[in-house]
């Protein structure tokens, strides 16, 4: 019902106003609630991914507040504000929702790298830590001098480095990578094009030869590219889409006969909507796992119990799916941070800074993440003032006509050619913007 | 002669996807000639047949409907909303806007278009609903001349033999029946058609209801192609350019210009885009338009309009 009434929301605004940023569920704050901005997409052309992302994102939060009463006895306060994966209507949401609540905004999880490019010149100034979970800038891995940025569990580098190394495993080895046709197949936005340099280096290394073929927003319209793609015949096609980009993609490559299962699509490009719209014609096609699958795991029983059971549960329709638990995994590293940073400044609402000192000291171990209930979905991860990423590990799943299937065991991204990488795309970045690189030996 | 083959391939295939944009154009052009406005809500109006049709479809076979009474309820469904929409439209948009400028005319649309995404959604959903209503396998013909073949696409195939069958009703429509030489005098002029006696709310709901059914039948090609959802809009930017070439008041003008302007793209992109980044496709669409425009500011097969002073 929920769900129902923040559609209804979401899209009426949109049509009134044409600009489509306005949900706003909060009530009142009082003072001692931590607040908590959701940027979603629940209409437009992304709609169909952004939905169980948002969804899990919010139930679990709604599941602290109701089973724990928030965390440390603060209570959660979420608003949704709908960007429409636009990166101005994004800032928007940002500049609208920052000052919120006793001590403004938690964090920030944008879920779009356009955003997050914008947002993450507006951060620093505003105090806000930026939580971007497997998306976002990769070299912000640095939090040197991405001090506000948590790229957190994976980056596109170190997504495209274990979609290489899978297929190397296919191949027989990397040395069977020599000669070899790898093309990408890239949504025409900062998102797409952030796996192309870790792509480049490995082609280098590994002597294979690499294409990128952008495809225009919104991705509708894909014939140019997979004609190319039928006269190079490459070995194997990686796709970077998000949205309809990744179902049109499937149906284009069996149009032209191209085999499902020589295409490995990132993490976003693969969850039941990227597979669903493309029928029969999408089963072999893989995809890399954010290290969980879809299912449900303990955490799902803990949200039945104290969220569906009292009806207040919103992403009924997508419970256990890719996205879903993504978004879950976005909420439980953002609320574990608040927990951290109440360790430290006391049970209380906490500022943006405080919140960020608290990603920064986020150890998620084995142990605690199974008493989250997220065994099985997620390896421990640390976070240090050097490493924003806190992990490295992703796996391969494959759609087999009805669910995903786990295809491989983890695969560790090679940080003997990603660290390079990122020491120097976040040098630049600091000369640029003229920032002083945190001196992490002394701040530990 | 691989080469001339792989040419041939693209050539054929963005002719192909050309008569698909001409199939979203076609709703432009009509409303347009009839009424003289510029209905931008034409892509929106394509979402919410499609979204119609596919929901209710679902529906029923979900219920143990046999798929073909399903498709047939379907249709009809989704004719009835496109019905409705058009009496609202011209109920409570066009009706108080009668004898107002082209230009308050398609700002209107515009306020049509974002209320339709907005309602369509909210009512029928915002996933991606798959539709087969077609086959979206290849052909791979000429393989004993071509090495692999040269690939045509069953879908767009389907998309050329729709549009033409269009192409041919519409014709008759305006040329030989009564209501569409009505249409085309309301067209001319408001006031004039309404002083010989035109009905003009009744002809404005005709107009916009035939437009619908026109936005139905490309909602079945283009929602069996990509599954019905939002970005179905997004097809309306493609139809623009093929207008500017065709000209606003041509139907066969909508094919030619669909035509023109799919294998212009897919020519470009395939061999231009390679050597400058590629993801040229939809802005090179505009430059053959601007091209156009140039030469022919009324399309190819626009009505040359001389206004005497």
């Amino acid at each position: 019902m929920l769900r129902k009434t923040l559609a209804f929301a979401t899209a009426a605004s949109a049509a009134l106003s044409g600009a489509g940023i306005m949900l706003s569920a909060a009530p009142a704050m009082a003072q001692n609630e931590q607040f908590i901005p959701r940027l979603v997409y629940r209409t437009g052309a992304y709609a169909p991914n952004g939905i169980p992302f948002a969804n899990g994102a919010a139930d679990y939060i709604t599941m602290l507040n109701e089973r724990d009463g928030g965390i440390g006895g603060v209570k959660l306060v979420m608003e949704e504000c709908e960007t429409g994966y636009a990166t101005d209507k994004g800032v928007e949401c940002y500049e609208r929702l920052k000052g919120k609540g006793p001590t403004g905004a938690a964090y920030f999880s944008p879920l779009s790298t356009g955003i997050t490019f914008a947002l993450t010149e507006k951060a620093p100034g505003d105090k806000i830590p930026l939580l971007t979970t497997g998306y976002g800038r990769s070299e912000s891995r640095n939090g040197a001098v991405f001090a506000w940025n948590f790229i957190a569990v994976g980056s596109y580098w170190t997504a495209a480095d274990i979609a290489i190394q899978h297929i190397a495993k296919e191949v027989g080895g990397m040395a069977n990578l020599k000669g070899k046709k790898i093309s990408l197949v890239y949504h025409d936005s900062p998102y797409g094009k952030e796996p192309i340099p870790a792509l480049e280096a490995r082609a280098k290394l590994n002597g294979f030869t690499f294409k990128a073929i952008p495809v225009t927003h919104p991705g509708v319209e894909q014939k140019s590219q997979w004609l190319g793609i039928r006269q190079d015949r490459p070995d194997y096609v990686l796709l970077w889409g998000w949205g309809v980009m990744n179902s049109t993609s499937i149906k284009e490559a069996a149009a032209v006969a191209y085999p499902r299962d020589k295409i490995i699509g990132v993490w976003w490009s693969g969850a039941e909507p990227d597979v669903i719209p493309a029928g029969d014609q999408a089963t072999g096609y893989k995809a890399l796992l954010l290290q969980h699958p879809a299912g449900k795991f303990g955490v799902h029983g803990d949200i039945e119990k104290h969220v569906y059971a009292k009806g207040q549960g919103v992403g009924k329709e997508q419970f256990g799916q890719v996205l879903y638990n993504r978004g879950l995994i976005d909420s439980l590293i953002g609320t574990e941070a608040i927990r951290t940073a109440q360790a430290k400044f006391g049970n209380k609402p906490l500022t943006g800074e405080q919140v960020r000192w608290g990603f920064e000291n986020l150890n998620l171990t084995a142990a605690r993440i199974k008493e989250l209930g997220f065994e099985g979905m997620l390896a421990p991860i640390k976070f240090s003032c050097e490493d924003h990423q806190g992990a490295d590990q992703g796996r391969v799943h494959q759609w087999d006509g009805k669910e995903w299937k786990i295809i491989s065991d983890f695969y560790t991204a090679d940080r003997k050619i990603l660290d390079p990488m990122v020491a120097e795309q976040s040098a630049k970045y600091a000369a640029e913007k003229k920032i002083t690189p945190r001196d992490c030996a002394k701040e530990s | 002669m691989v080469v001339f083959g792989q040419f041939l391939e693209v050539l054929i295939g963005g002719l192909l996807a050309g008569v698909l944009y001409s199939l979203v154009a076609l709703g432009f052009v009509l409303i347009f000639k009839a009424s003289g406005v510029f209905n931008f809500a034409q892509g929106a109006m394509v979402l919410l047949a499609g979204l119609a049709l596919v929901r209710s479809l679902d529906f029923m076979v979900a219920r143990g409907i046999p798929t073909w009474a399903a498709i047939v309820l379907g249709l009809l469904f989704a004719a009835v909303v496109m019905a409705i929409t058009a009496a609202i439209i011209q109920r409570f948009v066009l009706g108080p806007l009668v004898n107002q400028d082209g230009l308050s005319l398609f700002m209107a649309t515009i306020g049509i278009t974002f209320v339709i995404e907005g309602a369509g959604q909210m009512i029928f959903g915002s996933d991606v609903y798959p539709l087969s209503l077609f086959p979206t396998d290849a052909w791979f013909i000429l393989d004993g001349i071509f090495e692999g073949g040269l690939l045509v696409s069953k879908i767009d195939v389907w998309g050329g033999v729709i549009a033409g069958a269009l192409v041919a009703v519409l014709a008759i429509f305006f040329q030989r029946t009564k209501t569409g030489r009505a249409l085309r005098a309301v067209a001319d002029d408001h006031a004039a058609a309404e002083s010989v006696g035109i009905p003009i709310t009744w002809i404005w709901f005709v107009v916009w209801l035939v437009a619908g059914l026109v936005a139905l039948t490309a909602a079945t090609v283009w929602g069996t192609k990509l599954g019905v959802q939002f970005s179905i809009v997004f097809l309306a930017l493609k139809a623009l350019p093929v207008l500017i070439i065709g000209g606003f008041t041509s139907v066969p003008g909508a094919i030619v210009g669909g035509l023109i302007v799919g294998a212009g793209e897919k020519i470009a992109e395939v061999y231009l885009g390679q050597h400058i980044g590629g993801g040229i496709e939809y802005w090179f669409a505009y430059v053959l338009a601007l091209a156009v425009l140039l030469v022919r500011p009324q399309g190819l097969f626009g009505e040359r309009i001389i206004e005497r002073i």
